[in-house]
Order: structure tokens, then C-alpha cells, then sequence
């Protein structure tokens, strides 16, 4: 246990530019979700490495509740997917501009 | 970084972060590199093993466990199901960016952010104000001292979360269900035009 804070805290910053990045370059809806779920895991990297550095359960804690909120950010998330595939056979979000002005 | 290297930590704790630090960075480069979804999720499941690895190298044991279950067991899970059901696992054309520009200016946005964390990150002071306000990490074990947080400091952000819980359930059972009134509305129009009037009358 004895790996300084900080390069938790680089690697967490690295895999959230990761997920940033794919998030904005790809077109699949689902690979747009997994790199979601990249940046979250970041977040939740961040919240254990400063309970440990802090010495506090507090950030272990809202890492729960992250994984609860992704959870059902996940399940309404491919509920949107699947309706939307009911009416349009691909997954790419440029096709999905009928709401555009 | 040799100062790092110099510091106090021991070799086995040094092996198990550098392990779980590639799994992580593999698995994310994976995640966006590859043409095909399931690929994609396959290698988030890498990504979250790295994950978990460096939990347990923390001491956070039990949402080690977690992770591994809810996110590898279930989210990567529901995830390969729609991928199949829907039969999207064709692949996606990489190699040309639909706006020109995009993946430049895409880079330049994560290495600002990223830069700008790190930095910001290295500049700022880590101490927690009025120390350990719910719970220390050393006195309980880590199940004991997590249960403890969430069910009497963090009871309420707990019932919410079971709330949220069943909201998500029936909103996605509202969003996927297949003879929803939206669908039956739509049908209503052809029948009143096509159907009724040869039938009835006979």
C-alpha cells in the first residue's frame, strides 16, 4: 500500500482522457456508452485513491453510489437503444438528427 | 521519478500497480480502437479487472467484489446482450472521420483537460479539511467500515439510491416493451382506413 497518491491520481486523469476521447470520436451509440463507463471508472479510481490518502471511508462510500448510479444509467441508457432501434436499423448517432432545426 | 522509485515502497506493490495500470490503459485503448462493439466490450472488461486489481492494492476488498460483479457480471453483460439482440456487431469505418478536423480537435480538448487536471492536481493542497469526518480506514475492516458509512452517515443518499433502483426498472421496462401505447397509436390510422370498412359491413 505504500504506491504514492499521485500515480493513482495521473493514471485516473489518463484513462478519464481516454474515455473523453472516445466518447467524442465514435459513432456507435454502444461503444459511446462503454466509453462512459471508462470515464466513470476513472472517477470511482480518484474517490478510492483519496480515501486511502485521506484515510477516510467517505470516498469508498460515493464509489458505491457511482456504481449504483451507473448501473441504472446503463439499463435506462440501452432501453433508449433498443426503442430506438425499433424504428432505424443502425447505431450511428449522425442518423439520429430528426429533433434538428 | 527515481525519488519515487526510491521511496518506501516495496517490489510486490510495485509489480501489482504496474500490472493493473496496463490492464487499464490496454483495455481502454481497446475500448476505443476497436471496429467491432463486442470487441469494444470485451476489452472493458479488461479495463474494469485493472480496475478492481488496483481497488484491492488499496485496501477497498469489498468493492473490489463489486466492481467485478455488478460492472464485469452484469452492465458488460447487458451490454453484449443488446449488441446480439440487436445484431449491431458490424463493424464501424475508423478510418475516415465523418467532420473533418474532428479527431484533431478532439485530442487537443483531452489534452487540455487532462493537462489542466494534472496540473491543477499537482498544485493543490490534499488535506481533508476537518480529518475523516465519517469513518478512519484502520479502525474497522473494510466491509465493517463501509457498512457502517453507508447506513448511518449516507443513510439517505442510500434510500434514494433504492428509488433511483426501481425508477431505472420501470422506466426500462416502459422504454423496451414491444405493444407500448406509442406503437398501438400509430397502428390506429390504417386500421380505421384499410380495415374496417370490408370487414364490418360483411
Amino acid at each position: 500500500m505504500s504506491i504514492p497518491s499521485s500515480w493513482y491520481l495521473i493514471l485516473s486523469a489518463v484513462l478519464f482522457g481516454i474515455g473523453a476521447f472516445g466518447l467524442l470520436v465514435r459513432r456507435n451509440v454502444l461503444v459511446m456508452f462503454m466509453c462512459i463507463e471508462l470515464m466513470l471508472n476513472a472517477a470511482n479510481l480518484a474517490f478510492v485513491t483519496f480515501s486511502r490518502s485521506l484515510n477516510d471511508i467517505g470516498g469508498q462510500a460515493d464509489v458505491f453510489f457511482v456504481l449504483v448510479v451507473a448501473a441504472a444509467e446503463v439499463v435506462v441508457g440501452l432501453g433508449i437503444v433498443v426503442a430506438i432501434f425499433r424504428r432505424r436499423s443502425n447505431a450511428i448517432v449522425d442518423d439520429l438528427s430528426s429533433m434538428k432545426g | 521519478m527515481s525519488a519515487l522509485l526510491a521511496s518506501t515502497q516495496t517490489l510486490p506493490d510495485l509489480i501489482v500497480f504496474i500490472v493493473g495500470a496496463l490492464m487499464i490503459l490496454a483495455g481502454a485503448l481497446g475500448v476505443i480502437a476497436w471496429r467491432n462493439p463486442v470487441h469494444s466490450a470485451l476489452s472493458l472488461v479488461l479495463t474494469l479487472f485493472g480496475i478492481a486489481v488496483l481497488f484491492i492494492e488499496q485496501g477497498a476488498d469489498f468493492l473490489a467484489a463489486v466492481q467485478i460483479i455488478v460492472y464485469a457480471g452484469a452492465i458488460v453483460v447487458l451490454f453484449l446482450f443488446v449488441i446480439m439482440f440487436l445484431g449491431v456487431d458490424k463493424t464501424e469505418n475508423i478510418r475516415q472521420e465523418p467532420l473533418a478536423g474532428q479527431r484533431f480537435l478532439a485530442v487537443l480538448l483531452v489534452v487540455v483537460v487532462v493537462g489542466s487536471i494534472i496540473a491543477l492536481g499537482s498544485e493543490a493542497h490534499w488535506v481533508g479539511g476537518a480529518q475523516s469526518t465519517v469513518e478512519k480506514l484502520g479502525l474497522y475492516d473494510n466491509v465493517t467500515a463501509l457498512g457502517r458509512a453507508v447506513f448511518t452517515d449516507y443513510l439517505f443518499a442510500f434510500e434514494a439510491t433504492a428509488a433511483l433502483l426501481i425508477i431505472a426498472v420501470v422506466g426500462a421496462v416502459v422504454l423496451a416493451r414491444r405493444s407500448g401505447t406509442a406503437t398501438s397509436d400509430e397502428e390506429l390510422p390504417t386500421l380505421e382506413l384499410e380495415d374496417v370498412d370490408e370487414e364490418e359491413v360483411l
